[in-house]
């Protein structure tokens, strides 16, 4: 009895041990860092209409580097905040074959253009009204932002606002693969 | 002709109710039961089936969409599974590391209840020794001393 009595004292706080491990594991983790599965898989095509009505579709867009951008006006302050960039590697870009196109999701129009008038962004832009596209591309939260190269896969998702650094490393990146 | 019209009309009025030839007509429960399973991406604890939110209405009409289109309820899923991961099931599969979340709480309680059971019956050992018995002699006072001796190290 006794020794059992002494593996029984033990065994209470060694039982600890793994729930301890399994906690620290499990709080160390952040539970709104989900990896996305569509990296490195082909990017969902797309067809919408842009906000000054042309259409914009993914298709029309291949053997190019494409950036997509997922966007709200009510998005504060990382949309706010990211907007300046993206026009700006818009512009940097745009003759070296490298598309940007902004979808606006859960927003409603009139916040919508009054944004794209604010920042002038100049690069197209179009609404998601059904939500498709967005769950094509398993977007979670704005602002999120895709890197597509030129065989048409994704290649990062950006998840939350993009900074200039992240546009150059990123379309560098995939400018510098053979065409 | 006129006789030949009216159920004709009548069959056009009544494939006009249903929905467009050939589509099925969706279920709002298996629409619901889909989405009850399915993680509303904005609200991170609430089912698609839940949530109020416009992500959510728009992920059931997606939902609602597929089925009409033919898909079957897991094939749904598995389309949700393969743009979002397995994170937007809200129940995680029963396999890899996921298993512990199935098994641990088992385990555990497997494992407290042979230990309740264990002190239990020490316990009840220890008190029926306790009940009054004869005053301790000599020889008993030297073996409480001795036992005492050998748990306290």
């Amino acid at each position: 009895m006794s020794t059992r009595s002494r593996a029984l004292r033990w065994a209470i706080p060694l039982a600890v041990v793994p729930v301890l491990a399994l906690l620290a594991y499990g709080f160390r983790t952040d539970p709104r860092d989900i990896p996305s599965p569509l990296v490195g898989k082909p990017a969902s095509p797309f067809a919408l209409t842009a906000f000054d009505g042309k259409p914009v579709s993914l298709e029309t867009l291949r053997g190019k580097i494409v950036i997509v951008n997922f966007w709200a006006s009510w998005c504060v302050p990382a949309c706010y905040d990211e907007a300046p960039s993206l026009e700006r590697a818009w512009q940097a870009y745009r003759d070296r074959g490298v598309v940007l196109v902004g979808v606006n999701i859960q927003d409603k129009e009139e916040p919508a253009r009054r944004f794209l008038t604010q920042f002038g962004h100049t690069f197209p832009n179009a609404p998601d009204p059904s939500g498709r596209v967005s769950v094509d591309y398993g977007v979670y939260g704005v602002p999120e932002t895709f890197f597509i190269d030129r065989t048409g896969r994704v290649r990062f998702k950006q998840v939350g606002g993009v900074t200039d650094e992240i546009m150059k490393r990123q379309v560098e990146k995939l400018l510098a693969e053979p065409a | 002709m006129s006789r030949a019209l009216v159920p004709t009309l009548l069959l056009i009025g009544a494939l006009a109710a249903v929905g467009p030839l050939g589509a099925a007509p969706v279920s709002e429960e298996t629409v619901h039961a889909i989405g009850a399973q399915l993680r509303c991406v904005v609200c991170q604890s609430l089912s698609v089936a839940d949530a109020s939110s416009e992500t959510a209405n728009q992920m059931r009409g997606i939902i609602r969409e597929r089925l009409a289109a033919g898909d079957s309820p897991e094939q749904v899923k598995a389309y949700f599974v393969e743009k979002y991961g397995l994170w937007i099931l809200l129940a995680p599969p029963r396999q890899g590391f996921n298993l512990l979340v199935w098994v641990v709480p088992f385990v555990a309680l497997g494992a407290g209840l042979v230990l309740v059971l264990l002190l239990v019956r020490r316990w009840s050992r220890r008190s029926a020794s306790a009940s009054p018995g004869p005053a301790p002699d000599a020889a008993m006072r030297a073996r409480i001393h001795r036992e005492m001796a050998e748990r306290e190290p």
